[in-house]
């Protein structure tokens, strides 16, 4: 088999490449091999990725996050953003207002809904609040009541859009 | 427990026990924790590092559950000892490669494994043979409960466990189910599969986890959201993935064996006769080989083979238990060479 890139050598290295969920097998010499290897770990690398989406997030002129600094850990909103990860737990409090729509892309939601640890932490109120329209909802939906549950439902969505914690602030 | 004891049991999630054992090896719940004020273990230095490290293993000494584990200081360990915990999954590639202040914690019966400063300060993991995710986070949420009184978790109410990558905020959880997919890779239908997991936000990986390829057809399928829903909700979704993938996995099986019954006798039956023969073999030609042979003694195809002791085999036959096994280091020839004659101990019974 011949490299599917140069088309001299014999293809020796053999991948499979993902592009906008088309796959794509590749058959490559060793030398071609090498310049794609180079050229994806450029393009890929989780801590890029994140990067990325920080940057996106954070509109260029705001220039607080260049000199945004954890006061526990010393941190800089650009440390996080060479790196893709945070410093110490403080550093989600002084960055929520980037850190906020970067989980939501991620997760899809800026909500906990899991469990707590067993000594200090408590439930938030928004929280309280999604549990109990989500329970009334399913309760509407069980009762065929769809005009109620059409207003829940929208009724949720305003409350997951709300970004971040503190929304109120 | 010594390191050598391992050698002596098999792995939890190498039983062939549990709910779906012909198609589900094991099930995996691992959290990941963080001790509240300190610097994350890639940000801290040394002396963080050193503090991070001794309340960990200070504060999980106290959890009745866990009396009686084992620490092991990765910095004071050998280079084969460590592949060999990474071998049997109870720690990552990585954990086992930058050492300087890390750990690891596992109980006796190599159910529950906790790393201590890999990416989070804490990465504790259940194991359980077959499709059984409820029953292992049963196990670590009561063992997270009570660590949680004994140390201090960075946690937001709003934001839940705060890890080092954002990837995990929220649970922190992270669910994995290992398959064995022999029937759909062979009917070409894995890559149909597999793009739809991912649509559906599932990560596929191979069998050592993160960055590795998928061989002799096993696969490693998780979630990747971990905020915005609860641990059930989570641990749902993924066993809603998996049963359908289970269906796929039959009804690809049941059309070979009505089709194609004949060639997949053939390709069955060559694998167990390589195994029972051969003189020399790499660890991923034997890999690929039980699989298949695994995959006859699901079919019912091979009657006298013992389910058991084939699956000692997939771990057995890996580089660092060879080399324990032998007790004293082997060069990847010597590998191959010993690898053979022990997979022909144990099938030509």
């Amino acid at each position: 088999m011949i490299c599917n890139l140069c088309g001299k050598n014999p293809a020796t290295v053999h991948l499979t490449e993902i592009i906008d969920e088309q796959m794509n097998e590749l058959h490559l010499c060793e030398e071609c091999a090498r310049k794609k290897s180079a050229a994806m770990e450029q393009q890929f690398g989780l801590s890029d990725l994140l990067a990325g989406m920080a940057k996106d997030e954070t509109v260029a002129k705001d220039e607080e996050n260049v000199t945004v600094k954890c006061p526990n850990c010393g941190l800089t909103y650009a440390d996080f953003k060479k790196i893709g990860r945070l410093g110490c737990g403080e550093c989600y409090n002084v960055f929520k207002k980037y850190l906020a729509p970067l989980l939501k892309r991620i997760h899809g939601s800026t909500q906990h809904m899991g469990k707590a640890p067993l000594k200090g932490a408590k439930i938030s109120k928004k929280r309280a609040d999604i549990q109990e329209l989500r329970a009334r909802l399913q309760k509407a939906v069980e009762s065929e009541a769809y005009e109620e549950a059409a207003r829940l439902r929208d009724q949720l969505k305003q409350l997951d859009n709300k970004k971040g914690i503190n929304a109120a602030e | 427990m010594q390191l050598n004891d391992f050698l002596k049991h098999t792995s939890e999630w190498l039983k062939g026990t549990g709910p779906n054992s012909d198609i589900v090896i094991s099930s995996r719940i691992r959290l990941a924790r963080n001790l509240d004020k300190l610097s994350f273990p890639h940000w801290a230095n040394k002396t963080q590092a050193v503090q991070a490290l001794n309340t960990v293993i200070d504060g999980v000494s106290k959890v009745n559950y866990l009396k009686g584990s084992t620490v092991f200081k990765l910095a004071d360990m050998d280079g084969v000892d460590k592949q060999l915990l990474v071998e049997r999954h109870l720690m990552s590639l990585e954990h086992a490669q930058k050492t300087e202040n890390k750990a690891l914690i596992v109980d006796s019966e190599e159910i529950v494994a906790i790393m201590v400063n890999e990416e989070d300060h804490l990465r504790m993991q259940v194991m359980q043979s077959g499709f059984n995710l409820h029953e292992a986070w049963g196990i670590i949420n009561g063992i997270d409960d009570s660590i949680s009184k004994e140390l201090n978790y960075a946690y937001l109410p709003d934001w839940g466990y705060l890890t080092a990558c954002p990837t995990n905020t929220g649970t922190g959880m992270r669910g994995s189910v290992m398959l064995h997919l022999p029937a759909l890779v062979m009917t070409r239908q894995i890559d149909r599969v597999l793009a739809a997991i991912s649509k559906l936000s599932f990560t596929t990986r191979g069998l050592y986890g993160e960055g590795t390829q998928a061989t002799g057809n096993f696969f490693q399928i998780s979630n990747q959201v971990s905020l915005g829903h609860s641990e059930e909700e989570i641990i749902e979704n993924i066993n809603g993935i998996i049963r359908q993938i289970i269906d796929q996995e039959n009804q690809a099986r049941e059309v070979m064996v009505s089709r194609n019954r004949a060639i997949l006798e053939d390709r069955i039956n060559r694998s167990l006769g390589i195994l029972k023969s051969a003189r020399i073999i790499s660890s991923q030609e034997t890999t690929e080989l039980l699989s298949m042979v695994r995959l006859g003694a699901d079919l019912g195809m091979l009657k006298d083979i013992d389910r058991r002791r084939l699956n000692e085999l997939f771990i057995t036959t890996q580089p660092a238990h060879l080399q324990k096994l032998e007790n004293k280091k082997l060069s990847t020839e010597d590998r191959d060479l010993k690898r053979a004659e022990l997979i022909r101990s144990r099938l030509n019974l």
